[in-house]
């Protein structure tokens, strides 16, 4: 019998593979849009973000933004790809009520940035490389509102014009899960750069996965393309459904149609778009009114030398400076700001520990919360302070647990907290002994079963002494003493 | 004293500046003459009160000495540029109505320079012809007629409202545009001299698109020095139009010295075509003698691709059309005729709001664009304009301008050739050439037919040499001495 790899999915006929290369839709973040001077703020009055440019009134023509062509070049660094000195917009070419110039400003056959890639960051700690195809700039559409008028539609052209990166990946990957990386990963990075704010609620980052099975080893198989899939968890619902759905009609005998898809959150599940009444000929052709795009190396050296360090970087610096798990590490990077609360904490400090409190309390307590890092109750430096608390003997770990639930429902200071609640740990042997003496004492038939080699009562004894000093007793110092007492 | 609409721009600016006559006078005139041509029907929209309003305010700056360039001077203004709050048409149904709320580049820079608008002039749909006779709102007439013979005839186009009106002596100049030649074509037609210049001189900022690697605004006057006063008005860099030049706009008049010596003129054997009319022929050749004798020397050149220019250019225009004119949808602004889906709505509003050439146009560019023919069409066509534009920059090396005839034949009756749209095709031969190369040229009326219509010869410049242009366009001028009026 052959073993299963984990990333096939048995069928009746044997393993499928899935083939999975997503398109990323990634607003570009920018005060205006991409070839007119209006803004793009999310939310607005319907129409209030419109240029004449972004209406195509007659006459108007469009004006490159400049600083939406520097973060596209950002971005493609930060996808450690080539970025293509010489780039060309097209016009794509169709009808529809919300393109007002009845096409579409694209990139076609030169985009800005061109191969690069993205390295997962798998659960098992392990990287996995997907390459980048290409990314290109062009507008977004308006919105057509379907749900104002009983027969008529309306349109909202706040969005027409506002700039987009469409991030394509090689068909690199082969699971949901794997989607669900790329995805996470590139938000990341784009969060990093500024370049996108990766906000999927609003829209500033759809995905559209193009999805095929194959046994292992065949030829590709035909692909479909489910659209505008806007959440994470979505992009790995959609993809698994669709791949079942894909080997289910195979393997009872049927073919897969190429044909765009639409995902169906309440249902998980994908069906097929409302088919055109004619195949579309975008008719791409090179905008006349927009001369080539010439970058200088300068210029492009220049926003190297911008770059913020990286996911990647940061993480490698975390396992080599810190001595942190690649897990660990993976964690802390996955946002700046996490990254940056944690280098607070860490500094002049047990970065282990650090860690520890920022992944296992501070995190967990924030999702438990649905809080984001930087709308933390407790600030970098307290967080800090109450590690140094612990690494300085005044509380035990077990006693700062306690501090940590009140700085976070209060955001004070955790020496201030100690202080208050008398949470010091006793370390004066004094004190102790006195309280190791009269556990001895009231349990004397536990001591004799002790002596008599039950072992297992020390912990016993520990806690009793703990229990005594209302947790305060410094851990280390009760084994020690208690050790010494019992074998005297 | 002559009548105030006789004069030439210049003289109508130096008169103002003597107090011979008021802005208010002059325009008063125009309003006057505007009205008196109807016939010819060269204005879609007239704007009276506005012009005597603007006329009024010339008159203050000028008791105040702070006259502008164009002072007080009345224009008429092809009905392609977008001017705010007045109806602009494009002599398209399809724009039923539409009032924009904004000003071209070019006309604000006119009304910047202290000129006036007299009205919005009639021309070919969406500049779409060579006739004035594809407009909406009805053909043009010529104001010009054979000898003994009664028959009205085009005014050429598309910029066919602007000449009659220039020619027909309504306004002192008229903007143009110029996509294959619909500046210099017209100009030839009427009598009157036309100039496109170099593609990103003037700003193509509200002008309403036709193709947009091709338009390019200019003027028409009654003579070379009017052209280059109203030129540097027109041109200059603009940051809203990416393809405008930032490149300083001399004074063109200074350019007018009236000294071509040694200037080396080049004649392109490509440009003498088998069964050419022998009185074109013969006009090309009086205007090399005329340059000759001013001390500039002919030289023969070779533009070897020059007979691709015609299949190119109505292989690019279209395209670009085709792209351009997918706006009019009836979604926002202009004409709706609704139907029971947006598709329906956008085949009713467009059959309906489109002329016949319009449509032909669309439909063309909509093919050579598809997929399947865009490398046999599109592409070969750009390709072939690149090799075109080498001919010239070649050319250009052995000479400083190109002289030619501006167009095949004197102007043709209304409704001739309206059913051959090839031989309407080829009214442009002579002018696409320089529209695909981007290069400045000018129309200079240079002679009558035998049947007593005007011809015109025809300039080529290198790119943004309008000065050099304009200068050796005064010395034709000056020789020809065409006095003819309609």
């Amino acid at each position: 019998m052959t073993t299963h790899a984990p990333h096939l999915i048995r069928g009746e006929s044997g393993d499928w593979e899935v083939v999975i290369g997503l398109e990323v839709h990634a607003q570009v973040t920018s005060q205006a849009k991409l070839f007119s001077g209006a803004a793009t703020a999310f939310g607005a009055e319907p129409n209030t973000q419109v240029s004449l440019v972004d209406a195509a009134m007659p006459g108007m023509l469009p004006v490159i933004n400049g600083h939406c062509i520097e973060q596209a070049i950002k971005t493609g660094l930060g996808l450690k790809a080539q970025i293509n000195r010489r780039s060309v917009f097209d016009r794509k070419n169709y009808f529809y009520a919300d393109l007002p110039a009845g096409y579409q400003i694209s990139q076609y056959l030169q985009p800005i940035v061109g191969k690069g890639e993205i390295v997962l960051d798998l659960p098992d700690g392990r990287g996995r490389t997907i390459a980048i195809t290409r990314l290109h700039l062009e507008m977004d559409a308006g919105k057509s509102l379907h749900d104002q008028h009983p027969s008529q539609t309306y349109i909202d052209l706040n969005r027409a014009g506002v700039a987009l990166m469409e991030i394509v990946s090689e068909p690199d990957l082969r699971t949901a899960e794997e989607a669900g990386a790329y995805v996470r990963k590139l938000r990341s990075i784009l969060r990093y750069l500024g370049t996108c704010d990766g906000n999927m609620e609003e829209g500033s980052l759809r995905c559209d996965c193009n999805v095929s099975v194959r046994h292992p080893g065949e030829k590709l198989g035909t692909r479909t393309e489910t659209k505008n899939v806007n959440s994470v968890r979505f992009v790995m619902a959609a993809i698994e459904h669709e791949a079942r759905r894909q080997i289910g009609v195979l393997e009872s005998g049927g073919t897969i149609q190429q044909e765009t898809r639409l995902f169906d959150p309440a249902t998980g599940t994908t069906r097929p778009m409302r088919s055109k009444e004619h195949a579309h000929d975008y008719r791409y052709f090179p905008d006349p009114d927009l001369l080539p795009l010439e970058l200088s190396e300068a210029e492009i050296e220049r926003i190297r030398a911008s770059l913020p360090e990286l996911p990647d970087d940061k993480k490698k610096r975390f396992i080599e400076g810190y001595k942190l798990s690649a897990q660990d590490a993976g964690v802390l990077v996955a946002e700046q700001a996490a990254a940056n609360f944690f280098e607070a904490v860490a500094a002049g400090r047990d970065a282990k520990l650090a860690a520890n409190w920022v992944i296992n309390e501070l995190f967990g307590r924030l999702n438990a919360a649905g809080k984001p890092i930087d709308a933390s109750p407790v600030a970098a430096e307290r967080l800090g302070a109450l590690v140094d608390l612990i690494q300085d003997g005044t509380i035990s770990g077990r006693i700062a647990k306690d501090v940590f639930e009140t700085m976070f429902e209060t955001g004070r200071d955790p020496a201030a907290i100690v202080e208050e609640k008398g949470l010091r740990q006793v370390s004066d042997t004094g004190a102790l002994d006195a309280a190791i003496a009269e556990v001895l004492a009231g349990n004397a038939d536990k001591v004799a079963e002790f002596k008599s080699g039950k072992d297992k009562l020390f912990g016993f004894f520990v806690g009793q002494v703990m229990k005594k000093t209302g947790g305060k007793a410094n851990p280390g110092l009760v084994n020690d003493m208690l050790r010494k007492k019992l074998s005297s | 004293m002559t009548t105030l609409t006789d004069l030439s721009m210049a003289e109508a600016r130096d008169g103002l500046r003597a107090r011979k006559y008021s802005a208010k006078e002059l325009a008063e005139a125009h309003v006057a003459a505007v009205e008196r041509i109807k016939p010819l029907n060269a204005f879609i929209t007239a704007t009276p009160e506005r012009a005597l309003a603007a006329a009024a305010e010339a008159d203050r700056r000028l008791a105040r000495g702070e006259e502008r360039a164009m002072e007080g001077l009345p224009l008429a203004i092809k009905d392609l540029f977008c001017t705010e709050g007045v109806l602009t048409t494009a002599a398209s149904h399809i724009l039923d109505g539409f009032k924009p709320p904004y000003e071209s580049t070019v006309t604000a820079n006119l009304w910047r320079a202290g000129a006036l608008m007299l009205g919005k002039a009639n021309l070919d749909e969406f500049a779409m012809g060579s006739s004035n006779m594809t407009s909406h709102y009805g053909p043009v007439e010529s104001p010009w007629r054979r000898k003994g013979d009664n028959r009205a005839l085009v005014p050429g186009g598309s910029s066919g409202g602007s000449a009659a009106a220039v020619a027909a002596r309504a306004a002192l100049g008229a903007t143009g545009t110029d996509t294959g030649g619909s500046i210099r074509q017209p100009a030839a037609f009427c009598g009157i001299v036309g100039m496109k210049p170099t593609y990103g001189r003037c700003s193509r900022w509200g002008i309403v698109a036709f193709a947009s690697s091709l338009d390019q605004a200019g003027p028409l006057t009654r003579n070379v020095r009017d052209a280059a006063i109203m030129l540097g008005a027109m041109a200059g860099h603009d940051p809203k139009d990416s393809t405008s030049v930032d490149t300083p706009v001399p004074d063109y008049e200074m350019a007018l010295t009236g000294d071509i010596r040694g200037l080396r003129i080049g004649i392109p054997r490509e440009y003498r075509m088998d069964g050419m009319n022998p009185e074109i022929e013969r006009l090309w050749e009086q205007g090399k003698a005329w340059l000759r004798d001013a001390g500039a020397e002919p030289v023969d050149i070779s533009l070897p691709h020059t007979k691709y220019a015609l299949p190119t250019y109505y292989i690019v225009a279209p395209a670009e059309a085709s792209s351009n004119l997918a706006r009019y949808d009836g979604v926002r602004y202009g004409l709706r005729v609704p139907g029971r889906t947006l598709d329906e709505m956008y085949e009713n509003t467009r059959a309906a709001g489109f002329g016949k050439e319009v449509r032909r146009r669309v439909m063309i560019g909509t093919y050579v664009l598809s997929a399947g023919y865009y490398d046999a069409y599109y592409n070969k066509a750009r390709q072939i304009r690149t090799l075109i534009a080498r001919d010239f920059d070649r050319a250009f090396k052995v000479c400083d301008a190109i002289l030619t005839p501006t167009a095949p034949s004197a102007a043709f009756a209304l409704g001739e050739k309206m059913d051959d749209p090839i031989a309407m095709y080829l009214n442009d031969v002579f002018t696409v050439p320089a529209s695909l190369a981007g290069l400045p040229a000018i129309s200079v009326p240079a002679g009558l037919s035998g049947d007593g219509l005007p011809l015109g010869l025809h300039l080529i410049g290198r790119a943004f040499d309008e000065a050099g242009v304009l200068k050796i366009a005064h010395v034709l001028e000056r020789a020809a001495d065409f006095r003819a009026r309609p």
